[in-house]
């Protein structure tokens, strides 16, 4: 065990997945500096620039020179700087990576990992701060990650290094100094969740940096006698039904809590498959259908905070869902 | 050549009413269907420059790709296998004519959007380069997709890591139901190659032997490690856009004088001035295309089609199967 910050947990991730493999390759704008976020920080020294690749200003062709590497039998990581960029490189991940495989028929694997870090992050404002993982989520052919520790930065960056399908990697911009042990022995698999608590009344579905907004509410209802379960789903796609449906059928609540817009996403898809299944009281929680904006006033605005979280809680065992706020 | 135009005529015969675009109405019993992009009287860029490259070599295509993918080796059986959608094609018939393909020989597909072949070559090329390979990537796209950010940024990333790939700019005129000079500034893609000091050479696209030797010496270049290289061919779309485009937006006299500078009619009397030429070598190439061409179609005739279970498969692996 070592007590890494979020981000030397995915260098250490890379680290190990590059000596292990010469075909894994990074490509991405500064990541011969270490990348913005210092989630690359050393590997250039380490592994030259042959193999950690300053590239241009070019999402498109970051993107979509990832698809031809992998074809041609490499695994490149490819950086995408934050995933509002990803938007300059749409094409290449929805109809390029994503389809790849299928529409030729299984004639090749497109094994890449492409990592944008997700979330707000501040004062940085609409064109910086985003969470779209229900975009990808919606995408055949894709696995959608967010780790929201050291551990599970550092386990499921590894796993999806040997991973044979495109694996979207969103690490959240505000996690990246956080710090935590990692167990570098410890392998996560992929569409595995993780119940952090476990509890009776209640129980809270949610990843990325929500999971330590989550735990915050958490501690407060547990001061008011609410014994609330919380479930970290870490990946997105595929997710982990099965531990979701165990956990609300103790419960019989659930409540999922996400960072990004609340219409049209995850969380919506969540509820619908358990109550789909279950009798149980389900409610999903997010962002308002604003962009975030710069003033701190109006940043706060899309946010969802752990006072946010403690009231839906409070009304959903109340069992006045009639006055549950919906948007 | 002559394989391309007996494929490309029989797949057209084959879509009769295609798809309900260009003022067509289905017929609905096409025995291939949906958009059928034929490159007929562009055969010569093809034959040109695959003649120069090996199955370890890479091709990306456009979505007008079967010529591409004859040129490069694959099976025409199989591809037109994949034209019927039948579990023999290439794709299993998951692509269809937009997304041939045939990854063993190196060619790594046809693609339904305009210029989404240029990142992946120069991709293709970048691990060539990396795993020390002597193999090369061409890459093939019309001169519509120059207008497009993949066209610059592809140019520019190839020349930053002096890659080993041939960009083929197959400018037939057109694009879609527009002339492209209309929508282009600028001198076209050799102008733009040159503006990045990528070294661009411009060749009659309907001249088969023209095309051979330029491609041949770019090839050897982009092979000894000089860096990207850029062939501009200019070649004429003689059919429509899709093949049930009557291409009615046309000046009909523009569409003769392509049709009398047909590269496959070119060869043909070129090489008969040759010395010691023979017609009957020539008939014989068309009566072989004739035969390999029927027997595709009826063995694509009688192929089944994919089983619907299959349409679960080759997605992805982690997940798989779970979320029917
Ligand atoms: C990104 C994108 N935009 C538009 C289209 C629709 N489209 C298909 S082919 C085509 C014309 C392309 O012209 P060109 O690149 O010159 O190739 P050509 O069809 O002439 O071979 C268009 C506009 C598309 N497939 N992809």
């Amino acid at each position: 065990m070592a007590l890494m910050t979020y981000a030397q947990a995915a260098v250490a991730a890379l680290d190990d997945a590059m000596s292990a493999n010469d075909r894994v390759i990074v490509l991405g704008e500064d990541v011969g500096r270490g990348g913005i976020f210092a989630q690359y920080a050393g590997l250039a020294q380490k592994f030259g620039p042959d193999r950690i690749v300053d590239t241009p200003i070019s999402e498109a062709a970051i993107m979509g020179a990832g698809v031809g590497m992998a074809l041609a039998g490499m695994r490149p990581v490819i950086e995408l700087r934050v995933t509002d960029f990803a938007m300059c490189a749409m094409d290449e991940i929805v109809n390029q990576a994503a389809k790849n495989r299928y529409m030729f028929g299984g004639q090749g694997t497109v094994p890449v990992v492409v990592r944008m870090p997700m979330g707000i992050w501040d004062a940085s404002a609409a064109q910086h701060s985003q969470s779209l993982e229900n975009w990808f989520v919606h995408l055949p052919g894709v696995v959608v990650v967010a780790p929201s520790t050291p551990q599970d930065n550092y386990s499921l960056l590894k796993a999806a290094l040997v991973c044979d399908d495109p694996v979207i990697f969103l690490e959240h911009k505000t996690l990246w100094a956080s710090s935590g042990e990692v167990d570098t022995s410890l392998d996560i698999e992929l569409g595995k969740a993780e119940v952090v608590r476990t509890g009776e009344h209640l129980t809270l579905v949610t990843w990325s940096r929500q999971r330590q907004v989550c735990q915050q509410a958490i501690e407060e209802l547990a001061n008011q006698g609410i014994d609330v379960e919380l479930i970290d789903l870490k990946s997105l796609w595929p997710w982990d039904k099965e531990a979701v449906l165990q956990s609300c059928r103790k419960t019989g609540r659930l409540l999922v809590v996400h960072e990004s817009v609340q219409v049209g996403g995850f969380g919506a898809e969540i509820v619908s498959t358990v109550v789909e299944r279950l009798p149980c009281q389900a409610r999903r929680l997010g962002a308002p259908r604003i962009p975030v904006g710069y003033a701190s006033e109006l940043e706060a605005l899309a946010r969802v905070t752990s006072q946010q979280i403690v009231d839906y809680v409070q009304r959903m065992l109340a069992q006045h869902t009639d006055q549950v706020p919906t948007s | 050549m002559v394989r391309i135009r007996a494929f490309e005529d029989a797949a057209e015969d084959a879509s009769q009413g295609g798809v309900a675009v260009y003022g067509q109405a289905t017929s609905g019993r096409a025995k291939v269907r949906g958009p059928l992009h034929l490159s007929t009287g562009q055969e010569a860029v093809a034959a040109g420059v695959c003649a120069h490259l090996t199955a370890n070599d890479y091709i990306t295509s456009t979505h007008r790709g079967h010529g591409h993918t004859l040129a490069k080796g694959a099976d025409m059986t199989r591809m037109m296998c994949e034209l019927f959608g039948k579990a023999h094609g290439f794709n299993g018939g998951r692509g269809g004519s937009m997304h041939i393909a045939d990854f063993s020989v190196g060619m790594l597909g046809a693609n339904g959007v305009v210029g989404a072949g240029m990142p992946i070559a120069v991709g293709a090329a970048h691990a060539q380069k990396i795993q020390g390979r002597p193999d090369i990537t061409a890459c093939f796209f019309g001169d519509g997709a120059i207008n497009r950010g993949p066209f610059l940024e592809s140019l520019n990333w190839a020349q930053v890591y002096r890659l080993p790939v041939l960009f083929v700019c197959e400018d037939n005129q057109w694009s879609a139901t527009t002339a492209t000079s209309a929508m282009s500034a600028g001198a076209g893609a050799a102008a733009r190659a040159r503006s990045m000091d990528i070294e661009a050479v411009e060749v009659d696209g309907n001249d088969v032997l023209a095309v051979y030797r330029a491609a041949q010496e770019l090839v050897n270049s982009v092979r000894k490690g000089d860096g990207p290289k850029l062939l501009h061919t200019r070649t004429y779309r003689v059919k429509g856009h899709v093949s049930v485009d009557k291409a009615a937006y046309r000046n009909p006299s523009e569409v003769e004088q392509a049709l009398a500078r047909c590269p496959i009619k070119k060869a043909r009397a070129l090489y008969l001035t040759m010395p010691g030429a023979r017609a009957d070598v020539l008939d014989q190439i068309e009566a072989d295309a004739q035969a390999e061409i029927e027997a595709a179609l009826a063995y694509a005739d009688a192929c089944d089609p994919p089983d619907p279970e299959t349409a679960y498969t080759h997605i992805q692996t982690v997940g798989a199967g779970q979320w029917h």
